[in-house]
C-alpha cells in the first residue's frame, strides 16, 4: 500500500478509563493503517478493547478517561489535535462515521425512519429539509430499502431493514470511512448475508473504506481485505485476509481460527481455556503467555511487532 | 452417588421420569400434528385472526438422543419449545412425555413433569436472579421439588457443580451471577437444570450470547452430559454450523413448520428443501474468497405467520416455485432417501 493511498493512519494509540478499581487500558498502543476503498476486520473477544478502540478514533468518549493518547492520522492530517468543536463539525460524520453496536434497536420510535437518517446532513451540511430528505433517499436506494420506507416508523421495518437504515444513516454525509460494530450480530443468517451482499456493493459503488468490528470470525471474512486481531487492549496480528484465514500467525488467531465450527469442512473445532487478562493491571510481558501452548522464557518479556513478510505479528515465535 | 430426586415423588403415583427411565415404549417425547396459534384481538375483545407460530409438527425424541432444531427469528421454534415445556397450551395436537399427554397433567404431575425437564435459557445473565448467589440459585428448583435435607442438596450441588466444571466449588459457589464471565454463567444455568436429574433438557441457543473460543467449551460440556447420563437433548438454534458438532439429527423450521428432518451429516451434504440449501449457502466457512462475491440469497422475508402464504410457506421466495401447485397444495412430507423428510413438492 503506497503512502498516499493510506487513508487512516493511527500510530500509539491508547485510551485509559478510570474506575473505582484502577484504570482500565482497554485500548493499549494501537498502530493501525486503513487504506482507501479498504475493509480492515477487527477481530477480537468481547473486552478485548475494540469497541473502545472505534470509539477513541471517534472521539465518542465517556467521562472516565484516564489517559487518551497518540496520533490518528486521516489524510495525512492528525485530527487529534484538533479541538473537541473542529473535531465534531469537520471529522465525525463527515468524514468518518460508526454503526454503532445494536443500532438497529436504538432508532427513535417517535420519529420517521426517514427524517432520522437525514438528520446528519441537516447537522453537519447545514443541509435544508428537502436536501436532506432526498441524499436519504439515495442512500436507501444504496442500501436497498424501498424509499417509500422513508415515512415509516422504526417499528414498521424488520430487523434487517432496520440495521439497513442504521446503515444509511452513517453513509448519507458520504463519509470516507465508516466504523462498523458487530453489524449483523442480532440477525438471522439470510439477513446478515443480504447485509454483508449490501456492504460488498456500497464498498464498490461509494468507494468507501469500512473497519469492521467483530467477534464471528467466519462471517468477517465475508467483507474483508485485511484482518487485525486484537487481544486485552493491543493488536497481536495485522495480515492480509488471504493470508489470514488460511495461515494466520500469532498463536492466539491460530486457537481462535481452530474454535470456529465449519459447515463445509470436517474439522473438530476446539476451545481455548483460560480466561483473558484483567484490563486492570494487564501482566507484563506477552499478554496471552498464560493461555499459550507455545511459551517460552522469553514471553516474560513484552514482544516486539515483528514483521513476517509483510504480515505484522506480536510474538517472540517470529523474532 | 446421587440424591435420588424422583423417588420420593413416586410414592402414591408414578413418576413420569421412572417410566421414561425405562426404553420399553420407544419415544419419551412424542409431538404430533401439533398446533400453537395465538389470537389477534382489536380493541382487546374484537378477533382479528390468529399467529399461527407452531402449524403441524410432528416428531419423536427417544432417550440419549439429541435433535438440532434450526430456525430463523420467527419461524416458531421458542414457540414449540414453551409448548414442549407445557408453559403455553396446544390449539391442535399433542405433546406426550412417556406415554401420557402434557396438556393433560394435573398439577403434581406437572411439577414432577418440569423436574424431568431441565431448561437452558438463550441469555445466562437474563436467566439467573442478580440478587442471588451460585448456592441460592442451584439450591431453589431442589427447595421447590421438595428435597428436604440440607445435606443432601449440599451434596447434589456439589456433584452437579463438578460435572459442569465449576472447579474448584469453594470458589464459586457464594459468587452472584455478575461477578461471573458469560461460560461460567451458562454453566451456572446448565448445572440449574441438570439439578433435578432430566430425562430431557432442551437449550435454547445455549452458545449464541457467547465468545467464539467458549462456545464449543459449552457445546462439549452439553454433549458430555448427554451422553453421560443418557438425556434427550433439544437443540435449539439459528446456527446452522454448530449443530453438526452436537446432535444426530437436525430439523429445519421455517414459518412454523419443519421442513426438513434427516441425520445432520446427511442433510449437510445432500440438503433436499430449497430453504435449507439457502441456510446452507448463507452460513459462511473462514474463507477470504468470502468477500470477492456476492451470495445468492433467496428475495423477500419470513411470512407473516398471521396470513402465511396458501401452499407451500417458501414458494413466495423459492427459485424452484411449480405454479399451480407449490402455491396452491400444502406439501406433505416426502422421504426421498431413507430416514430423510423434506416438506417439498420437488420430492415428490
Amino acid at each position: 500500500m503506497s503512502q498516499n493511498n493510506t487513508l487512516l493512519r493511527i500510530e500509539d494509540l491508547r485510551l485509559y478509563f478510570r474506575t473505582r478499581q484502577g484504570v482500565v487500558q482497554a485500548v493499549d498502543g494501537v498502530d493501525f493503517k486503513l487504506g482507501r476503498n479498504e475493509a480492515v476486520v477487527v477481530l477480537g473477544e468481547s473486552g478485548c478493547g475494540k469497541t473502545s478502540l472505534a470509539r477513541a478514533v471517534l472521539r465518542l468518549l465517556p467521562r472516565n478517561v484516564d489517559t487518551y493518547s497518540g496520533h490518528v492520522y486521516l489524510d495525512e492530517t492528525d485530527v487529534m489535535s484538533l479541538g473537541d468543536e473542529e473535531f465534531r463539525r469537520n471529522i465525525r460524520w463527515v468524514k468518518m462515521s460508526m454503526v454503532p453496536q445494536a443500532a438497529m434497536n436504538a432508532l427513535n420510535p417517535v420519529l420517521r425512519v426517514g427524517e432520522q437518517v437525514a438528520e446528519p446532513m441537516t447537522a453537519h451540511y447545514l443541509a435544508d429539509k428537502d436536501e436532506a430528505l432526498d441524499q436519504a433517499r439515495r442512500m436507501f436506494q444504496h442500501v436497498g430499502v424501498p424509499v417509500d420506507f422513508l415515512n415509516r416508523y422504526a417499528f414498521e421495518l424488520s430487523g434487517g431493514m432496520r440495521q439497513r437504515a442504521a446503515l444509511a444513516m452513517a453513509l448519507v454525509t458520504m463519509p470516507e470511512m465508516v466504523f462498523l460494530d458487530e453489524p449483523t450480530s442480532a440477525l438471522d443468517v439470510l439477513t446478515q448475508a443480504n447485509i454483508f451482499n449490501v456492504l460488498k456493493r456500497i464498498k464498490n459503488d461509494l468507494e468507501v473504506s469500512f473497519i469492521l468490528i467483530t467477534h464471528d470470525i467466519a462471517t468477517s471474512s465475508e467483507l474483508a481485505d485485511r484482518v487485525a486481531v486484537m487481544y486485552a487492549g493491543q493488536i497481536v496480528e495485522m495480515s492480509d485476509a488471504r493470508r489470514f484465514f488460511s495461515d494466520p500467525l500469532h498463536p492466539y488467531s491460530r486457537m481462535l481460527m481452530a474454535s470456529v465450527p465449519r459447515l463445509k469442512v470436517e474439522q473438530e473445532p476446539t476451545f481455548i481455556t483460560g480466561h483473558p487478562p484483567s484490563l486492570l493491571g494487564p501482566p507484563s510481558g506477552c499478554r496471552f503467555a498464560d493461555r499459550c501452548p507455545s511459551r517460552f522464557e522469553k514471553c516474560v518479556e513484552e514482544p516486539p511487532v515483528i514483521d513476517e513478510k509483510g504480515h505484522q505479528v506480536k510474538c517472540w515465535l517470529y523474532a | 452417588m446421587s440424591v435420588d430426586v424422583k423417588r420420593r415423588e413416586s410414592s402414591d403415583r408414578v413418576s413420569l421420569s421412572e417410566v421414561g427411565r425405562e426404553r420399553e415404549d420407544g419415544a419419551l417425547l412424542s409431538v404430533r400434528d401439533l398446533r400453537v396459534w395465538f389470537e389477534l384481538k382489536r380493541w382487546g375483545f374484537l378477533h382479528a385472526g390468529y399467529v399461527h407460530a407452531v402449524d403441524g409438527v410432528n416428531f419423536d425424541l427417544h432417550l440419549g438422543e439429541a435433535i438440532g432444531i434450526v430456525g430463523e427469528s420467527g419461524c416458531g421454534k421458542t414457540t414449540l419449545m414453551k409448548t414442549i415445556l407445557g408453559l403455553y397450551e396446544p390449539t391442535d395436537g399433542e405433546v406426550s412425555f412417556a406415554g401420557s399427554e402434557v396438556e393433560a397433567f394435573g398439577t403434581q404431575e406437572m411439577r414432577t413433569y418440569r423436574s424431568a425437564v431441565g431448561y437452558v435459557q438463550q441469555d445466562p445473565y437474563g436467566a439467573l436472579p442478580p440478587f442471588m448467589d451460585v448456592q441460592g440459585i442451584l439450591e431453589e428448583p431442589m427447595k421447590i421439588h421438595g428435597v428436604k435435607d440440607s445435606q443432601q442438596r449440599e451434596q447434589r450441588i456439589r456433584d452437579v457443580m463438578a460435572e459442569v466444571k465449576l472447579t474448584p466449588i469453594e470458589d464459586y459457589v457464594d459468587k452472584f451471577p455478575h461477578m461471573l464471565s458469560g461460560g461460567q454463567q451458562q454453566r451456572v444455568v446448565i448445572a440449574r437444570a441438570m439439578i433435578l436429574e432430566p430425562r430431557l433438557i432442551v437449550a435454547d441457543e445455549p452458545v449464541s450470547m457467547l465468545d467464539a473460543s467458549v462456545r464449543v467449551e459449552i457445546l462439549r460440556l452439553l454433549q458430555g452430559l448427554q451422553a453421560s447420563h443418557d438425556l434427550a437433548v433439544i437443540y435449539i438454534t439459528h446456527d446452522l454450523s454448530t449443530v453438526r458438532y452436537f446432535s444426530e439429527y437436525i430439523f429445519v423450521m421455517y414459518a412454523g413448520k419443519l421442513v426438513e428432518r434427516s441425520r445432520v451429516n446427511e442433510l449437510l451434504a445432500n440438503p433436499l428443501h430449497p430453504y435449507t440449501e439457502a441456510l446452507l449457502a448463507a452460513t459462511p466457512d473462514p474463507d477470504y474468497r468470502n468477500a470477492l462475491t456476492q451470495k445468492e440469497i433467496p428475495p423477500g422475508e419470513p411470512p407473516s405467520l398471521v396470513n402465511p402464504p396458501s401452499g407451500c410457506r417458501f414458494h413466495p421466495r423459492c427459485p424452484h416455485m411449480m405454479e399451480g401447485l407449490c402455491d396452491v397444495e400444502e406439501p406433505p412430507d416426502f422421504e426421498p432417501a431413507p430416514e430423510h423428510f423434506a416438506a417439498c413438492w420437488l420430492h415428490r
